[in-house]
């Protein structure tokens, strides 16, 4: 447990002093709270907090911004405290973490109910049953532009914390959050405007409690999906540790020619699906490696012609082993072709120039720079600038220059290290599906959090 | 589905001829020639010329698969025969005098109740189709006879349900790949018009009057709707489902009659008055109509599969409380808040039903994905030239057809599959491959060990961890065993057995159809220790299985 940062505590303080001058109005005499709702609201939220391990999205929302709609904005920020006050918390240090989720939240749903009183939302939510009345839309449009100001004040809030207290750059912290969470705002909003309004109706609060169970079942689908996306991409690994069981001489050079081939990509202005297809093909390249017999991929001393043949086929047994698999697209030919070469004496099919597919071409250089530079039982591994020196003489003949020169760059721009992710995730990951942060699309995770450094530690240190 | 041929299909068939095209070059070789297995492979599967497809089926492969398939020859009679004349040892005749007795009864015993079960099958499909399309045409007729109540409700329900059954088409991918065996589809695919469909029959007030609108309208409106959101899917070429708009249109009017004539008599009022306790009377009638729909549903389901009844209905309420709870709150929460919000309420409240829909689609999609990269995994022992071509997935088919004999759920024959499709995954770590890939003529200790470093892999795949026990304990005795790793090593040795090329050493030279039957006795007289008596039966029924859909090896053949 490290200590706070002095300018978080004083943020964090300032926060919770906010969210108290909020909540205060609830204490004066005159004030008019419909405390059942407000016990029933923050039970229930509480209960969804605390229930759910559900990461995304945080169904029961809906329940804050019906007590937004229905509640006087004083009352509406208590809602949100003992659900946030009982949520389990990941990091330490926990209670200093979960004061500041209940203060932060108390402020975002006090300027959420003051938004939609103050658009009309509460006469418009009167107004409702009334037939004839426009009520239901423009209530509509106040409960929308309400969640959409919750939304931005969490992040707001969210912004300043990473700011004070991990020390992250101010557009870091920002970049990647709007739109991430504008989407669930956008169908929380209206969800907890049919809450409200059914609480509203004769049929009370059990009708209104039933919007959230559709809300609780998508929420489920959603875990599931992330559930199943770990367990793909832990089975991924697993197909290149099946080739570390017959090679164990290249352990590791599949996950770091990964990296060297996301790492040509990103140069070449590749975002995305291409990105991470490429990611897979570099992990996969050599996967037809099963393919070849054991004793031959063992084998000391040279080989001879007849088992270089035989060597050969890889990667026509990589392309006929992941044929199957249909997201693969692209990185599909990389597999097939990735030992072509520029002037046309590669294997398996002489391809020459632009015949080679680009993600081949790319795959290509990243294998040989890692097979130069990475230590074999047999010698030692070359420093990088002499593997680079030699990519560079060969590019035109064996490689394109132009991801020889992507490469060169991308090389002076963060370095490489030849520290491997998998040795240690493959030791430490055990019986447990893969941790979702540390599998495969691990530039993917780096760009969404920002702050790169901190996202991965595990290649900076150790590099020999 | 165009064609009529799904073209997952025709790719599977192609990756298997591709892989036994590789596989072939070494696996039939015998294993005393060293590491050096496949000289010449390089010049079969040479340059198809341009980039891209290496051209790996040739016509002459794509005949020669066939005969790697195990059972190629279904035991029939003819085959019963020539087994018995080719038995020689004393073993062997008896085991031909026992099959012949089997053969007999059971021949006799299945063709009898296969005609029952299909007779019963064609009468639930007929009952159900009947029923809902006298339904639909008395409830048009009456319509048409009394005009439309309420004109503007009926017709935002009717494009709400209208929609909902046309973005469902989105929702089930048409052509998605399956790894072996058949994969049925759980659940409502179009939720949306299921909750407007029930919602517009639960309706009870609208702008603060009464509504009017009898049951038949409501049956009316939703057929109508159906039909009119089942023209673009039809047009976009997806199949269209009958049996599910008949078992909309049954299920529609069973709420509907619940409900509206209590309704409109005014009971309900004074039974429950206007408050909570009408959310509760909605909410149970809509899970008693939820459970007709799976037993419904269930029974359709045998009717068109001939799998047994219980785990299909069990599979089906299973399938409840995620989805069908979401659409029963969804279909009480419609009616209620277009009683007291107006119609305009209606597509706000069908957004939480989009978002599942979006997640389950989102969901289909990586575990087709991920079925497709086991499935790779799977294949790399072949590819490796462990095993023959095809072996897994033969076996992984095998083995759910008879997990679902056994009865087991859906999750689990999920898990079964899975572990079917890895059975072989440590042979990896063998320096030389064991002749033809079968471990079942192993000494048990190496057989073990063999479990152990596949379970080890497994492990590290992610899959549910039942998966990577069920193939560390492929090699134990059956009653160390759990039930789905027993029938893992079952199904393994019967193919293994089947499909040597000589039927095993002291077995007659194979003969297609005699291999088999060789095989499963060879099963049966073992089953003092290494396999369930209950398992190789069930195997049995499976092999000998006439109904269409029960046998993955009759489909190859």
């Amino acid at each position: 447990m490290r200590a706070l940062p002095l300018g978080a505590r004083i943020y964090v303080l300032c926060a919770v002093f906010t969210a108290a001058v909020c909540a205060a109005p609830v204490l004066r005499p005159q004030a008019a709270v419909p405390w059942a709702t407000v016990v029933l609201l923050a039970a229930v939220y509480a209960a969804g907090a605390r229930g759910t391990r559900a990461p995304w999205p945080e169904w029961y929302s809906p329940v804050l911004l019906a007590g937004a709609f229905l509640l006087p904005p004083a009352a509406a920020a208590l809602v949100a405290v003992p659900g946030a006050l009982l949520a389990p918390v990941e990091r330490r240090p926990a209670g200093v973490r979960r004061i500041w989720h209940a203060a932060q939240q108390a402020v975002a749903v006090w300027a959420a109910a003051r938004t939609f009183g103050a658009l009309g939302g509460r006469a418009a939510l009167d107004a409702v049953p009334a037939p004839g009345a426009p009520g239901f839309p423009s209530a509509l449009a106040a409960a929308t532009a309400a969640a959409l100001v919750l939304c931005l004040a969490v992040i707001v809030l969210e912004c300043g914390v990473l700011v004070s207290a991990e020390r992250h750059s101010p557009r870091a912290a920002w970049r990647g959050r709007v739109l991430g969470s504008l989407v669930p705002h956008l169908v929380h909003g209206p969800a907890g405007l049919a809450m409200a309004v059914l609480w509203h109706s004769p049929y009370g609060p059990p009708a209104a409690l039933l919007v959230l169970l559709p809300m609780y079942v998508s929420a489920c689908v959603f875990a599931l999906y992330h559930r199943e996306r770990g367990a793909h991409q832990a089975t991924i690994r697993a197909l290149v540790q099946a080739v570390d069981i017959k090679d164990r001489y290249t352990r590791g050079h599949s996950e770091r020619v990964g990296r060297a081939s996301a790492m040509i990509a990103r140069e070449l202005g590749m975002r995305g699906d291409r990105l991470e297809a490429l990611r897979i093909a570099g992990i996969l390249h050599d996967v037809g490696k099963l393919g070849v017999p054991t004793r031959i991929l063992r084998k000391n001393g040279p080989l001879t012609p007849e088992e270089r043949r035989i060597i050969e086929l890889h990667p026509e047994y990589g392309h006929e082993m992941v044929r199957g698999i249909g997201f693969l697209g692209e990185a599909r030919a990389a597999i097939l072709h990735h030992h072509e070469r520029l002037d046309g004496t590669g294997y398996p099919y002489g391809l020459a120039g632009t015949q080679i597919p680009e993600f081949a071409r790319v795959v290509a250089v990243a294998d040989a720079f890692d097979a130069m530079t990475s230590t074999r039982t047999y010698r030692r591994g070359r420093p990088v600038a002499t593997a680079v020196e030699e990519l560079k003489r060969c590019a035109g003949s064996h490689f394109d220059p132009r991801m020889v020169r992507a490469f060169s760059r991308a090389l002076d721009r963060h370095g490489w290290h030849a520290a491997v992710t998998a040795d240690a995730a493959g030791e430490e990951r055990g019986n447990a599906p893969a941790d979702p942060s540390r599998a495969l699309p691990e530039p993917a995770v780096a760009a969404t959090r920002g702050g790169s450094a901190a996202a991965r530690p595990d290649t900076t240190d150790g590099a020999p | 589905m165009t064609a009529g041929r799904d073209p997952a299909d025709e790719r599977r068939a192609r990756d298997e001829s591709a892989a036994g095209h590789i596989a072939r070059g070494r696996a039939h070789r015998p294993p005393a020639r060293g590491p050096l297995r496949r000289p010449g492979t390089r010049e079969t599967t040479a340059p198809a010329g341009a980039r891209g497809v290496p051209g790996p089926a040739g016509p002459a492969d794509t005949a020669g698969s066939t005969d790697a398939t195990p059972g190629a020859g279904p035991p029939g009679s003819r085959a019963d025969r020539t087994a018995a004349r080719r038995f020689t040892d004393p073993l062997d005749r008896l085991a031909g005098r026992h099959i012949r007795a089997v053969g007999r009864s059971r021949r006799g015993g299945i063709r009898g109740a296969a005609e029952g079960e299909r007779r019963t099958g064609a009468l639930t499909v007929a009952a159900v189709y009947g029923a809902a399309g006298a339904l639909a045409v008395v409830a048009l007729g009456w319509t048409e006879w009394h005009g439309v109540r309420e004109p503007e409700a009926a017709l935002a329900f009717g494009v709400l349900i209208a929609v909902g059954e046309a973005i469902r088409c989105a929702d089930v991918p048409p052509a998605l790949p399956r790894a072996s065996g058949e994969h049925e589809q759980r659940g409502e695919p179009a939720p949306v018009a299921a909750a407007g469909a029930l919602g517009y029959a639960l309706l009870g007030h609208l702008d603060g009057q009464p509504t009017t609108h009898g049951v038949l309208q409501v049956v009316t409106v939703v057929v109508a709707a159906s039909l009119a959101g089942m023209v673009p899917r039809l047009a976009l070429g997806c199949p269209a489902d009958p049996g599910h708009t008949a078992r909309r249109v049954l299920t529609v009017a069973f709420a509907a009659t619940c409900f509206q004539p209590l309704h409109h008599t005014g009971r309900l009022t004074s039974w429950f008055g206007q408050g909570a306790a009408t959310v509760g009377y909605l909410l149970a009638l809509l899970a008693l109509t939820a459970l007709c729909d799976a037993v419904l549903a269930a029974a359709l389901a045998r009717a068109r599969t001939g799998w047994p009844y219980v785990p299909l209905l069990r599979d089906e309420l299973w399938a409840l409380p995620g989805v069908g709870s979401a659409i029963c709150a969804t279909g009480v929460v419609m009616a209620l808040g277009v009683a007291v919000a107006g119609l305009g309420a209606l597509p706000v409240l069908s957004v939480p039903l989009l978002l599942i829909q979006y997640a389950f689609r989102r969901y289909a999609g990586i575990r087709a994905t991920y079925r497709q990269t086991i499935a790779s995994l799977a294949r790399s022992t072949e590819i490796a030239g462990y095993t023959p071509a095809g072996h897994a997935r033969t076996v992984a088919g095998l083995s759910r057809a008879v997990g679902r004999e056994l009865g087991l759920s859906e999750p689990a024959l999920t898990v079964l599959e899975y572990a079917a499709l890895m059975h072989d995954i440590g042979q990896l770590s063998l320096v030389d491959p064991v002749p033809a890939g079968a471990t079942e003529p192993l000494p048990g200790a190496e057989q073990r060990r063999i479990a152990l470093l596949g379970g080890a892999v497994v492990r590290q795949t992610g899959v549910p961890a039942e998966v990577a026990v069920i193939v560390e304990r492929q090699a134990d005795p059956y009653r160390d065993q759990p039930l789905t790793a027993r029938i893992v090593r079952a199904v393994n040795a019967y193919t293994e057995l089947a499909t040597a090329p000589a039927a095993g050493p002291d077995g007659p030279a194979g003969t297609a159809g005699a291999a088999p039957l060789h095989a499963l006795e060879r099963l049966r007289l073992a089953t003092a220790r290494d396999f369930d008596p209950a398992v190789v039966e069930a195997l049995a029924t499976v092999l000998s299985s006439p109904v269409r859909g029960r046998s993955p090896l009759r489909t190859r053949g």
